[in-house]
């Protein structure tokens, strides 16, 4: 059989526990195009014991903080941090929730003011509810889902 | 720098909101006074509305203050292209305070970042209508002579209605002994309503006023409007059940008394305007004392 040919990381971040098919949505919110010159390593549809199946994400040479990583919670809930030196798990950190989400997620009411195209206004939610994953509009006060959020997402 | 924002009476404590219907009790009847003397106050009515921007002037002319009005910008400057933003940082330039009304929810939060001066929302979108809640809870303090424990009944299109929207969330924080959310399952309130209702209060959905009407100290009415129905027979089965007229006040308690943020359009028959059922002309009258305190209060001239 194959070896599956993604090689341990000396340095860098995994992010792991990724819902399958989500792995290219984590990058795009983290921003990173491949264009950056360092090694990302991409698995989609692994065996996962906890998942039945998970998408992997590594990063060579690139230490991502906790700052960076809490929107990666709007598409991958569930997904895990490993910050990794010398092949070693040095540290590790589960997602939060942002408090605050400003021009990220676009507001779902076409009648919301943060939607008029050309205004220099930006979107602004606010969380409210972090059990149940609800964000408020700080404009309209229309109430979001994280659930909802993946087709919001602002470019 | 003194000075503060009215977009949504939800931003306000309790405290804030007695004390401009304090104030407003000051200047009820309204009389002549300076206490804005050579202010300016500016009106940018984005969305027409001939009797709010009337009941502003009128107060402002009241406190020894002046009024520019914009016109309606929308048919203005936007017709030149020109943004939102760009309009009402130059409006800002003009006046010492500006009432902004406009379609889009949110519009006067925006307006009051964008802006140095006070902003005062005269309503906008579906939601927010804080002087209209002020003076819908100043007239039930006056009629009923306390906010608390009483039976309200709110009536017609409480999805997008905003003069309803704006008087459910400012009634639920006074502890009523039952909120009736009372409309066709249509234009049953927005989650975002019910969510902040949960948390304060005992409400009830109802969808016909007969059930509830003899339990009534108040009963707050709205328009129900046509084009809310993708089905107009829908519509013409549902209208006749939320009119009041004296049919339906027969079941009333004596002491009930009805509200209607104005102006109606047949969901109140005229046999009912000689009751003593009838509030809402007084309700009307009640537009220029609460927004003459409501002015003293961004301006910063509130409080004793
Ligand atoms: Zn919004």
């Amino acid at each position: 059989m194959e070896e599956l040919r993604v090689r341990r990381i000396r340095e860098g971040t995994v992010i792991d526990h990724i819902p399958p098919g989500k792995a290219l949505k984590v990058l795009s919110i983290l921003g990173i195009s491949g264009s950056e010159g360092t090694v990302v390593a991409v698995l989609m549809n692994v065996e996962s014991r906890k998942l039945g199946k998970k998408d992997i994400v590594k990063l060579e040479g690139r230490f991502l903080t906790r700052d960076e990583v809490d929107e990666i919670a709007l598409v991958a809930p569930t997904a895990t941090i490993n910050i990794i030196r010398d092949y070693e798990v040095a540290e590790k950190f589960s997602l939060t929730l942002p408090k605050v989400l400003e021009g990220i997620v676009r507001c779902p009411n076409p009648r919301c003011v943060s939607n008029v195209p050309g205004e220099p206004v930006v979107s602004r939610l606010e969380l409210v509810d972090p059990e149940r994953g609800l964000y408020r509009c700080h404009y309209c006060g229309r109430l979001v889902e994280v659930s909802e959020m993946e087709e919001l997402l602002l470019q | 720098m003194s000075g503060r924002d009215l977009v949504d009476l939800e931003d306000l404590d309790e405290g804030e909101i007695r004390e401009i219907l304090r104030m407003a009790s000051g200047h009820d009847p309204p009389r002549a006074t300076r206490t804005l003397d050579g202010k300016i106050l500016g009106l940018a009515f984005f969305e027409p509305s001939t009797r709010t921007k009337a009941s502003f002037t009128s107060a402002m002319l009241r406190l020894g203050g002046s009024v520019v009005d914009m016109g309606e910008p929308s048919t203005t400057s936007l017709a030149k292209g020109e943004g939102f933003s760009d309009t009402l940082r130059i409006l800002s330039g003009y006046c010492d305070a500006l009432v902004i009304r406009h379609k889009l929810d949110g519009a006067a939060r925006y307006a009051s970042e964008l802006l140095d001066i006070p902003v005062v929302n005269a309503g906008d979108g579906s939601r927010a209508h804080p002087t209209q809640a002020l003076l819908d809870l100043y007239t039930i303090g006056k009629i009923k002579g306390r906010l608390e424990g009483l039976s309200v009944g709110v009536l017609g299109d409480l999805k997008y209605g905003r003069a309803a929207n704006s008087f459910i969330l400012a009634i639920s924080r006074f502890s009523p002994k039952v909120l009736y959310l009372i409309s066709p399952p249509l234009l049953r309130p927005r989650r975002e309503v019910l969510e902040a209702l949960r948390r304060r209060t005992d409400f009830r959905i109802v969808e016909n006023p007969r059930d509830v009407i003899g339990e009534l100290d108040i009963l707050y009415v709205t328009r129900i409007q046509r084009e809310r129905f993708p089905d107009p027979e829908e519509y013409e089965r549902v209208k006749n059940s939320y009119v009041v007229d004296l049919e339906l006040l027969k079941e009333a308690r004596e002491d009930l008394r009805i509200l209607h943020p104005l102006p109606r359009v047949g969901e109140i028959r005229n046999e009912v305007d000689g009751t003593p059922f009838a509030a809402y002309f007084e309700q009307a009258r009640n537009g220029v004392p609460v927004r003459m305190a409501v002015l003293e209060w961004v301006l910063g001239h509130g409080g004793a």
